[in-house]
């Protein structure tokens, strides 16, 4: 029997018992004594108790006979399994197994010894499998489909019956002075609780996926040659085989990393503070209405659109440009730090601007009032004494931008290109930390060599560095809020 | 005196006027004001060429050429040993690109038997044409024997050229378009056999080799399929979370950890998200790659602080008089955010929701690490079967060499635009309808 079809029944008994529960409240309610719940509460509590125990039940018993079954597959296995590792045995066996369930059950209990034999009646079924799956996996897998629909059953029928237990107990509960209100708000709060926690695991989930997968990498190449290495030559993993060495060396890929962001930066600081200023202390109410919303749209802008437009034409137009101006060979590739940083630049503008926005508006009216009265201008005053003003909370917003620009993807794939350069020319191509971590990710892999673990080593670097970030920022931007409040 | 005294007044009524600078200092305001100006126009510049470049490239994937042929389903080329019966295989594997040839060079006038002139008929048609005239065979086999009009995919050089896209001016050995296909191209138009229509296959077609059978298909029900899974999760997930941040959390350690997670979350590269997937629900959780789901999954953790962010500003913008009349009237705490606040912070909610779902529609980075850079001709039955999404489509056609996936991909483009587009007006449009100022 499938979780599935366990989990519907589970909710129905559940649906079932809110029902007779509800009803039950209703008809001992006559009027005299005042009830401490009303008549849904009394449904909802007969519903959880029947429900959730048994719905833990149900995922503690798969994920536990999951892992048991798996554990026993691997005893299974003899010394000499016949291919190249004994996960991939495995892993053939469990293909196996699974191309067992399509087939008829009379041929099932008829298995033939040889995989030779077993094959065509899989094809006949639409199962096609590895060749090398060997004779020794048909009593095993075969095994091992009992062995989990046996543990299924027995785990189906647990969880029925005590989600009947539940439903008989919580309608038996039903009284009228019964705090059914209370019960179900308390769970009630422990899943409030529960998922403001969700944000927590989930940088758990990141640290420790990461520092996992990164120590596995350090185990095969020394942190030193990472972090200090100036050459990237991962090489190709051969699958199955002893994987060759490459060269990892951070430098390049953080060198570009860097440049692009201080070029999409230079961009964007500017364009972005200027608006932020105009928008704050001279657009007309109308101008700012037309306009915020349109540099919000830039926002909105998914990035591979930046990135495509990069490519297919910001690129070429530049390095067009730069062939007419040096009259024959261009001097700015298609794929260039420039053109990343540009466009990364443009993209950042709307960040920046509404950032330092809320920033400027932040600086107290009297602060201005004060020196238009004494007789400056309007730029003076913006110049001497708002931006003065507010550059902490400035600095914060621009390092949050960096940080942006630092973890930016796609326009840098599609734009900075791929091979690791050190260069201080920005019309050259260089590449980033992002592109590594897709290039070494994207296509088939396998989970232990070190070209795949690398892009782990690159993304807790990335995680790091930007975190680092954030949190400065962060730090810099509320202590800014605090002064004036 | 008089004379003294007027004159001492003239003197001080008129003292020579102090050098403040003030035409360089009004100078400089000038300036500073047009550098704010250019600083908005540059921005705006900037969005108004992105968006024509793209519009102006992809404009023309919406239509799509093609050649309306008389074709004659003969028996003997689609099953030349009359096994049809038996093996209905035959039907799937028969030479149907014979037969669109064959009807081209009757309409064209062309004698088959002529070698030379046939081989010049190659890629006048689409290779699509095999899986169209199937599909009309097998969905009725009586039409074997009998003569239809089909409409037949054109080529995608031929549908360049059609859209005047292909400069023919050029030396005929340096484009793909041939002069006799040209010459015959004119013929059909003239005709009337050769036209524009919208091109449903944009929306319809899966991933394919040839520009002119691939499209967003597949990818728009993998999107389909994980914006339901965001919103089926992050929303209640988000809304839940906020309560409990904003209306029973005591101030503490536990709770001040919380958000500074949802703050860091909120600026954590999306690449990263991406990682996490990977390494945790496909490798550890042992999850199919390339699946919509895993990409929901992913999706979700990256919109929770999103819609988290905005939930909480929503429940803080209810007044504090609410809540006091309804614990007042004998609400337990619990009723009274169920039943009062978070009714009255709904269109602040959905508006959030609205935007990191948005968001999340565009997001291209996670989804290439968990594999959804797939191949996928087939669409996904439930969100476990392998899929692409929008932007990863885009992202896919963007690596194609042919000039016709260019063309393809702005379409695509714009048609996720459209979509962000509708969303984020959806947005605005709630705020501006719903929100209540107190």
């Amino acid at each position: 029997m499938s979780s599935m079809l366990v989990l519907a029944i589970v909710i129905v008994i559940g649906i079932v018992a809110f029902v007779i529960a509800r009803q039950r409240a209703a008809a001992q309610d006559d009027g005299k004594i005042k009830p401490h719940s009303r008549a849904h509460y009394h449904g909802w509590w007969a519903f959880l108790l029947s429900v959730l125990p048994a719905v833990l039940l149900l995922a503690v018993w798969s994920i536990g006979s999951s892992v048991y079954l798996n554990s026993r597959l691997h005893a299974q296995m003899p010394a000499e399994t016949g291919v190249a590792s004994e996960p991939l045995a495995v892993s053939l066996t469990k293909s196996l197994a699974n191309g067992l369930r399509k087939l008829d059950p009379q041929q099932v209990s008829a298995l033939p010894a040889t995989f030779a034999e077993l094959q065509p009646l899989l094809a006949a079924k639409g199962v096609a499998l590895a060749t090398d799956t060997q004779d020794y996996m048909i009593p095993i897998a075969a095994e091992a489909n009992q062995g989990a629909d046996r543990l299924g059953l027995i785990g189906a029928v647990g969880t029925i019956g005590l989600a009947l237990a539940g439903a008989f107990y919580g309608i038996s509960q039903v009284q009228l002075r019964a705090r059914a209100r209370n019960n179900v708000e308390r769970l009630m709060l422990w899943g409030l609780l529960g998922a403001s926690t969700i944000a927590i695991l989930t940088t758990i989930g990141i640290v420790l996926s990461m520092l996992f997968q990164t120590l596995n990498f350090f185990n095969r190449v020394p942190p030193l040659q990472f972090f200090f290495g100036t050459v990237w030559d991962p090489r190709f993993a051969a699958a199955g085989a002893g994987a060759s060495e490459g060269q990892f060396g951070l430098i390049p890929l953080l060198a570009g990393t860097l440049y692009i962001a201080f070029v999409a930066l230079l961009v964007a600081v500017p364009i972005g503070l200027m608006s932020a200023v105009y928008m704050a202390e001279y657009a007309a109410p109308k101008v700012r209405a037309a306009v915020k919303p349109a540099l919000e749209l830039l926002a909105g802008i998914p990035t591979i659109v930046y990135g495509i437009f990069a490519l297919v034409t910001l690129g070429p137009f530049l390095r067009d440009l730069s062939a007419a101006l040096a009259g024959g060979a261009s001097f700015i590739q298609a794929q260039s730090i420039l053109t990343a940083g540009l466009v990364m630049g443009v993209m950042l503008i709307p960040v920046v601007s509404s950032l330092s926005d809320d920033i400027i508006t932040a600086v107290p009216r009297a602060m201005r009032d004060g020196s238009l009265g004494l007789g400056a201008t309007r730029s003076e005053t913006i110049k001497r004494v708002i931006l003065p003003a507010a550059l902490p909370g400035i600095v914060g917003a621009i390092l949050l931008t960096a940080s942006r620009a630092i973890g930016e993807t796609m326009i840098v794939v599609l734009a900075a290109g791929v091979a690791a350069n050190l260069t201080l020319n920005p019309f050259e191509a260089m590449t980033t930390i992002t592109v590594k971590i897709v290039n070494q990710l994207t296509g088939d892999l396998e989970f232990n060599s070190p070209q795949t673990l690398v892009a782990f080593a690159l993304g807790i670097t990335l995680f790091v560095l930007t975190l680092v970030m954030n949190i400065v920022a962060l730090y810099i931007v509320r202590k800014y809020r605090e002064q004036y409040e | 005196m008089t004379d003294v005294t007027l004159d001492t007044v003239a003197t001080a009524t008129l003292p020579t006027r102090r050098d403040i600078g003030l035409k360089r200092r009004y100078a400089a305001e000038r300036r500073f004001r047009l550098y704010g100006v250019l600083a908005i126009l540059v921005g705006l510049a900037f969005l108004a060429v992105m968006l024509v470049s793209i519009l102006s490239k992809g404009y023309t994937s919406f239509w799509q050429t093609t050649v309306s042929l008389p074709i004659t389903f003969e028996e003997k080329v689609i099953d030349p040993d009359n096994k049809r019966a038996t093996d209905p295989n035959v039907l799937v594997t028969a030479n149907y690109p014979a037969l669109a040839q064959k009807a081209l060079a009757e309409k064209l006038g062309i004698d088959p038997k002529n070698k030379p002139m046939m081989t010049k008929l190659k890629g006048f048609l689409s290779d699509g044409s095999r899986v169209q005239l199937r599909d009309v065979v097998v969905s009725d086999p009586a039409v074997i024997g009998t003569t239809r009009n089909v409409d037949i995919l054109a080529g995608a050089n031929l549908d360049s050229a059609f859209k005047g896209q292909i400069d023919l001016t050029v030396p005929e050995d340096r484009r793909k378009v041939s002069d006799q296909q040209v010459e015959w191209m004119n013929k059909l138009k003239t005709e009337g056999a050769m036209a524009e229509h919208f091109n449903t296959g944009l929306f319809t077609f899966g991933a394919s080799s040839r520009p002119e059978t691939s499209g967003l298909g597949v990818a728009i029900i993998g999107s389909a399929y994980m914006m339901v899974i965001v919103l089926l999760l992050a929303l209640p997930i988000g809304v839940a979370a906020s309560i409990y941040l904003e209306e029973f959390a005591k101030k503490g350690r536990f709770t001040d950890l919380i958000e500074v997670n949802i703050n860091n979350l909120a600026a954590v590269p999306s690449i990263v998200f991406g990682l996490l997937g990977l390494a945790v629900f496909v490798n550890f959780l042992g999850m199919p790659r390339s699946a919509a789901f895993v990409g929901g999954l992913v999706l979700t953790l990256m919109t929770l602080p999103t819609i988290i962010i905005a939930t909480r500003a929503a429940l803080a913008a209810v007044p504090p008089s609410i809540r006091s009349a309804a614990l007042g009237l004998g609400a337990s705490k619990m009723q009274m955010v169920f039943q009062h606040i978070l009714p009255l912070a709904a269109p602040g909610i959905l508006t959030g929701t609205i935007i990191g779902l948005a968001r999340a529609l565009g997001e291209t980075a996670p989804l290439l690490l968990i594999g959804m850079v797939a191949f996928v001709a087939n669409y996904p039955a439930t969100p476990f079967d392998p899929a692409t999404a929008l932007p990863v489509q885009i992202y896919m056609w963007a690596n194609e060499a042919e000039r016709a996936f260019v063309e393809r991909m702005s379409g695509a483009i714009i048609i996720l635009l459209v979509f962000l587009m509708a969303m984020n007006i959806t947005a605005i449009v709630l705020r501006r309808r719903f929100e209540r100022r107190w």
